[in-house]
């Protein structure tokens, strides 16, 4: 009987622990910064240049993935100004040798979870949204938890989180008119549907 | 179910099914005679090993086990998820959108007759293939063979490089030794070079080899195929000269089979079953079918689906064309070989109707027939004046056509007189598949050179010195026809994984320009032939469309002579027949290391994994001998040991032996898979052989067959019903089970699906049992091939199975096919038993299967009336082989070990069309979702669409009148349903009455 009561309480404590380890910072990567082999800087990109994502994002609107450049979007500045820069090396060496610069995964979905960009952008989603203040990132990092419970928040009430087409990219994005009035306008426009069914994001 | 075989008496089936009450249907022999054994089998779903545990030990080792992985569970909660990598592109190449797969038209030759395909890319990795819609013999849907192709590229057990005696060379190293041997042979005019292809169809190739022989006039070129020789031969015996037929079976009002498996088998098959089964269906108002008679030496797929079917021992067909012939002439049948007493039944009736359907009619003979029966079938084609009209006589497709066997005869005569200097043998398996008594193998010896090119280290790679790995059809480029002789310039979809060449590889070696590639070779061929300024929209043309407009084979007028018996081929010899019937699967045994293919259940014997004996039962009953017992079938000095396997339907006193088996070397999902038939085929008798002595071995060999598996026992899965009682009560189908009152749930209310409804319907008379959907399923959805042992467990993992079920008398049934996967239920009784709510059925009415939540209780499987879920017992997918991972859809997710699975409805081309629709504002049209089984299927058996629409073709079928749910009485209310079986047979056949319906009430 008593190994019965231990098992349980066992079972129990660790379930607990299980969860805070789980939600953790430390087990989610939120907010963890990944060092990269160049230390691309988002913040000069968009944030200085205010180069628009799509210059290098560019199936953002059309494709399952947003896509990270080829070295090629990279040389078509890069040929031409910090030629010379030593960080910018692998760049250079990348195109010489047609070897692809390889790139740390910052926000990686499990393998069984499969996300689409371009509808996502199509009903209205910024790319803030999920990517927070990509103009204030010198090192990309994860933004939000990307734990299931996130993306349900928003499939189950996506309202809050719409905004117009022209907005998309926009970073620090104030909407215009209160976000009550816009999201159930853009809910109806856009034809936003609450898709919290298992198989509209495993399969 | 060995041990139960014995209790297995026939006269106690033939009473059992004189009292058959029920349905009526059964789906094989043990089943029939209810013995415990089986019954016990069917109460048990996974009956092996699945509930209990071996041994005491066994228990307390999991225990151990698992207490350590639990306490491990937690720890891995702490770990994050594996650090990954993106790896872009330096340079993105034109049109690639990352994540968005592309596809390719090419072609997938058989037999150097092309299935057009498109091929589904990602970012330029092949992995799933399709018809080619626009191609007039694809029309969108492909074989089996083709189907499995992809799995065929990345076969793990590929030749992977060069080789001299074993030792790894270069390419390079190869191209030396072999011009230096072409250059020596130079001096003598080649007289010391043989070069052995298998059947030769592309132009380019052809002329290249003219060139060669233009070049070295004293070398010679010979061709050898194991199969196709009847209906090669067959042509040149009628009209004295070789020529392709072909058939138009979209306006034959009477069919008939001699021996011919031609529904989405051979050449042409994907079209003619199309064609056929557009006069068969009896869909949208169409209330008229077309007469199929089969006359059959083994049951085939496309046999069972006749209104009339005979089996007939291999030596009578001869006599059966012939009194046809004779009859259709206007004379009567020879005396010298009457019409078979069973065939006589039909006969009168067959004439008949053949002969009231002059011009409108196709007889047609099967590929393991033997030239003169191809020959008497011309004739009395050209007799109902067919020619012409449904039967269209061309040109042969063939660079070089020619008597294979003579062929093959010559070669080893060269071989053996020591006249061989260098022997090139580019692509098949001579010293596998050639007559034994020929010993190829042994000749081969005496060629000083040899040198092979092959996909595989085979049976005769092992007696080659040089072995070039030969490229996979969608590494190389070529030129092939289709059935009809429309070109296709087939591009590859990748470079070679292993360097692979082709045919057009090495023979450029014997040029200037040893190391042409097949792309120039086939380009420069081709810029000759359409010489001109619009050349280069011309070629990108053709390859973007997979084949060149207007390329088929202009018809030719020919008069069929009606040639005269062969002496001595009727003289009786005693002992059993066999007769040699190539694979549905793996043909002569060219794909027999596809798992795939080697899984795929058989249509009728439904074995896996295994050829067998194949007899009547009353032939068995004649041997003492019952299923899996293991029998030496000895003929012409040579002997071949296999395991009984009885299928109903089977003529008596023959046996029937599937080639392509019994593999040596070839890796490891073909190796030691059956046994070889080939020994016995003998080169005077490569069709069917008399006299053969079967000997009982005492011992028992398993067959993994699979028709048991899975089973709804006791039910009424299958409706069907003649033509005229469709005539006279449309709505007979819904007769044939019991109906629950609408509205009937225990739910409170039920859910209204208001967006999109899912469904699909199954047209059982479309269906032919092909199980091209199965393998399309197989490689869409990443299905794990799981092995003999698993098979014989009933552990396959088959998301889609067709059941095979038999009606009526054991010696000749009325056999049924039924292609059941998960029907998604609205109310779905798997849904209400999972403790994890790991199933779940969605608004749109789809049974969300749900990976990650699935703890494999197996609850929803017990509860699940249609047995279509799959449990994966061990971790089945191959994670370790490099080159299988290349296949794998990125589209869907790769199990592993301890869940469940099913039919999705292929969910990832609904969100993908979803997505599509939604990001244009518009909804999801009619026809832009179709999953892959209904992608492939050769006669559009399976439709798919939206159920609220009431425009879409899905709503249509389920408005027919023959439209049915599978088991309704259970009341699950299933997305999929089913249009009955309707067959057309002649009511002046006597037998007819017997195979109607009315046992059925």
């Amino acid at each position: 009987m008593s190994i019965v009561i231990g098992v349980i309480v066992l079972g129990a404590a660790g379930g607990a622990l299980f969860e805070l380890i789980a939600d953790s910072r430390y087990a989610t990567r939120q907010g963890d910064a990944r060092e990269q082999p160049i230390p691309f800087s988002h913040m000069h990109h968009v944030g200085s240049m205010g180069i628009d994502c799509r210059y290098c994002h560019t199936s953002v609107d059309n494709s399952d993935w947003a896509v990270i450049p080829p070295t090629k979007t990279c040389m078509n500045c890069h040929s031409q100004i910090w030629v010379g820069s030593s960080t910018l090396e692998p760049v250079r060496e990348s195109y010489r040798t047609n070897q692809s610069i390889k790139w740390t995964k910052v926000y990686d979905l499990p393998d069984y979870v499969y996300f689409n960009h371009s509808i996502h952008v199509k009903k209205g989603v910024g790319c803030e949204t999920c990517h927070g203040r990509i103009d204030q990132q010198a090192l990309t990092w994860q933004e939000p938890s990307l734990q299931m419970r996130w993306c349900l928040d928003c499939h189950r009430n996506p309202a809050p989180n719409l905004r117009p087409a022209d907005k998309i990219t926009t970073m620090g994005y104030v909407p215009s008119e209160p976000q009550e009035v816009l999201g159930a306008r853009l809910m109806k426009e856009n034809h936003v549907q609450k898709l919290d069914t298992c198989w509209t994001c495993h399969r | 179910m060995s041990e139960q075989n014995e209790s297995l008496n026939l006269t106690s089936i033939q009473n059992k099914l004189e009292q058959a009450k029920g349905s009526g249907y059964w789906r094989s022999l043990d089943e029939l005679a209810s013995l415990d054994g089986f019954k016990e089998f069917l109460h048990r779903e996974f009956p092996r090993q699945a509930s209990e545990w071996i041994d005491d030990e066994g228990r307390r080792n999991f225990l151990k086990i698992m207490g350590a992985s639990l306490a491990l569970a937690g720890l891995s909660a702490c770990t994050k998820q594996p650090t990954e990598y993106i790896l872009p592109y330096v340079e993105t190449p034109e049109h690639l959108i990352p994540g968005k797969p592309m596809f390719y038209a090419t072609a997938f030759p058989v037999s150097g007759i092309a299935n057009p395909v498109l091929v589904e890319s990602h970012e330029f990795r092949p992995t799933k293939v399709e018809g080619n819609p626009e191609h007039p013999a694809s029309m969108g849907a492909a074989d089996v063979p083709t189907q499995a192709s992809i799995l065929g590229l990345y076969d793990p057990d590929r030749l992977q490089s060069v080789s001299y005696i074993g030792e790894i060379r270069s390419y390079s190293s190869f191209l030396e030794n072999f011009i230096g041997v072409l250059e020596k042979q130079k001096a003598k005019n080649g007289a010391g070079l043989r070069i052995l292809t298998e059947t030769v169809t592309s132009p380019s190739l052809g002329a290249q080899l003219q060139e060669v022989l233009k070049a070295y006039p004293g070398a010679k070129w010979y061709q050898w195929e194991p199969t196709g020789h009847g209906r090669r031969m067959g042509a040149q015996l009628a009209f004295g000269q070789f020529l392709n037929t072909t058939y138009k079976f979209d306006q034959a009002e009477v069919v008939l089979s001699i021996d011919a498996n031609f529904l989405g088998n051979g050449p042409g098959g994907v079209k003619y079953a199309r064609d056929f089964i557009s006069k068969r269906a009896v869909r949208g108002g169409v209330r008229t079918q077309s007469r199929f008679y089969a006359v059959e030496t083994t049951p085939t797929a496309t046999g069972v689906k006749a209104d009339h079917r005979h089996p007939i021992q291999p030596s009578h067909v001869d006599g059966f064309v012939r009194n046809l012939a004779a009859v259709l002439a206007g004379g009567s049948p020879s005396a010298d070989a009457p019409v078979p007493a069973e065939a006589a039944k039909f006969f009168g009736a067959l004439v008949k109707d053949l002969q009231a359907a002059k011009g409108k009619s196709i007889v047609i003979a099967g590929e393991d027939q033997s030239p003169e029966v191809h020959a008497v079938v011309h004739y009395i084609n050209q007799l109902l004046g067919n020619n012409g009209t449904t039967v269209v006589l061309a040109a042969s497709l063939e660079q070089k056509p020619t008597d294979q066997m003579a062929d093959l005869k010559a070669l080893i005569a060269d071989l053996n007189a020591g006249s061989v200097d260098a022997l090139l043998i580019l692509g098949g398996n001579p010293v596998y598949n050639t007559p034994a008594e020929l010993n190829l193998r042994g000749a081969i010896q005496k060629a000083k050179l040899r040198i092979r090119l092959g996909m595989h280290e085979d049976e005769t790679a092992e007696v080659c010195q040089w072995n070039v790995p030969e490229a996979h059809a969608f590494e190389q480029w070529n030129d092939v026809p289709a059935y009809d002789g429309t070109i296709s310039i087939a591009q590859p979809l990748i470079a070679p994984l292993y360097g692979g060449k082709s045919l057009h590889d090495i023979l450029a070696a014997f040029t200037e320009t040893p190391e042409k590639s097949s792309y120039q070779v086939v380009r420069e061929y081709w810029q000759a032939k359409h010489a001109g300024a619009d050349f280069d929209a011309w070629w990108r043309h053709s390859i973007h469309d997979g084949f060149v407009k207007g390329s088929a084979a202009a018809p030719v007028n020919a008069t069929a002579k009606l040639i005269a018996p062969v002496a001595g081929a009727a003289a009786a010899a005693g002992g059993y027949e066999i007769s040699f019937h190539s694979d549905p699967y793996i043909l002569d045994g060219r794909y027999s290391n596809n798992a795939w293919l080697q899984e795929l259940p058989r249509p009728i014997s439904r074995l896996t994994w295994d050829n067998a004996v194949i007899v009547s039962p009353k032939t068995a009953k004649e041997l003492g001998v019952s299923d899996e017992e293991r029998v030496s079938i000895d003929f012409n000095g040579h002997s071949a040991w296999g395991s009984i396997w009885q299928v109903p339907g089977q003529p008596d006193g023959s046996i029937a032996l599937t080639l392509g088996y019994g593999r040596r070397r070839i890796g490891r999902a073909g190796n030691g898979a059956g046994f070889d038939a080939y020994p016995l085929r003998a080169a005077a008798t490569p069709y069917f052989a008399r006299g053969a002595k079967v000997t009982k071995l005492g011992e028992t060999f398993r067959l993994a067959a699979v028709q048991h598996h899975f089973a709804m026992e006791g039910r009424n899965p299958v409706h069907a019903g003649t033509l005229d009682e469709f005539k006279n009560d449309p709505y007979f189908s819904q007769r044939q089970s019991e109906l629950p009152p609408k509205g009937l749930t225990i739910l409170p209310e039920t859910f209204k699906y208001e967006g999109y409804a899912w469904g699909m319907a199954i047209d059982l008379t479309s269906c032919m049992g092909c199980h091209a959907c199965v393998v399309a399923c197989q490689a869409e959805n990443n299905i794990a091939v799981v092995g003999k042992e698993q098979v014989l467990n009933t552990r396959e993992m088959h998301w889609l199975r067709i059941d095979r079920y038999y009606r009526n008398e054991v010696e000749n049934p009325q056999t049924y096919f039924q292609p059941v996967a998960c029907s998604h239920c609205e109310d779905a009784p798997c849904e209400v038993v999972c403790p994890v709510a790991a199933t779940e059925t969605d608004a749109e009415g789809l049974n969300n299967m749900v990976y990650n939540r699935c703890v494999g209780t197996r609850y929803c499987s017990n509860n699940c009336p249609y047995k279509v879920r799959r449990f994966n017992f061990l971790l089945y997918t191959d994670w370790e082989t490099e080159s299988l991972k290349l296949q794998k859809n990125p589209d869907v997710t790769v199990r592993s070990r301890g869940v469940m699975e099913k039919c999705t409805y292929c969910v990832q081309r609904i969100n993908y069309a979803k997505i599509t629709a939604e990001k244009q504002d518009r909804k999801v049209q009619d026809g832009e979702i179709v999953p892959a089984c209904a992608a492939t299927c050769p006669t559009q058996a399976i439709m798919f669409g939206d159920l609220n629409d009431p425009k879409s073709r899905v709503s249509e079928w389920k408005r027919e009148s023959t439209n049915y749910s599978l088991l309704a009485e259970l009341n699950t209310r299933p997305r999929t349903t089913y249009l009955a079986d309707i067959r057309n047979p002649n009511p002046d056949v006597p037998s007819t009455e017997a195979r109607g319906t009315e046992k059925n009430s």
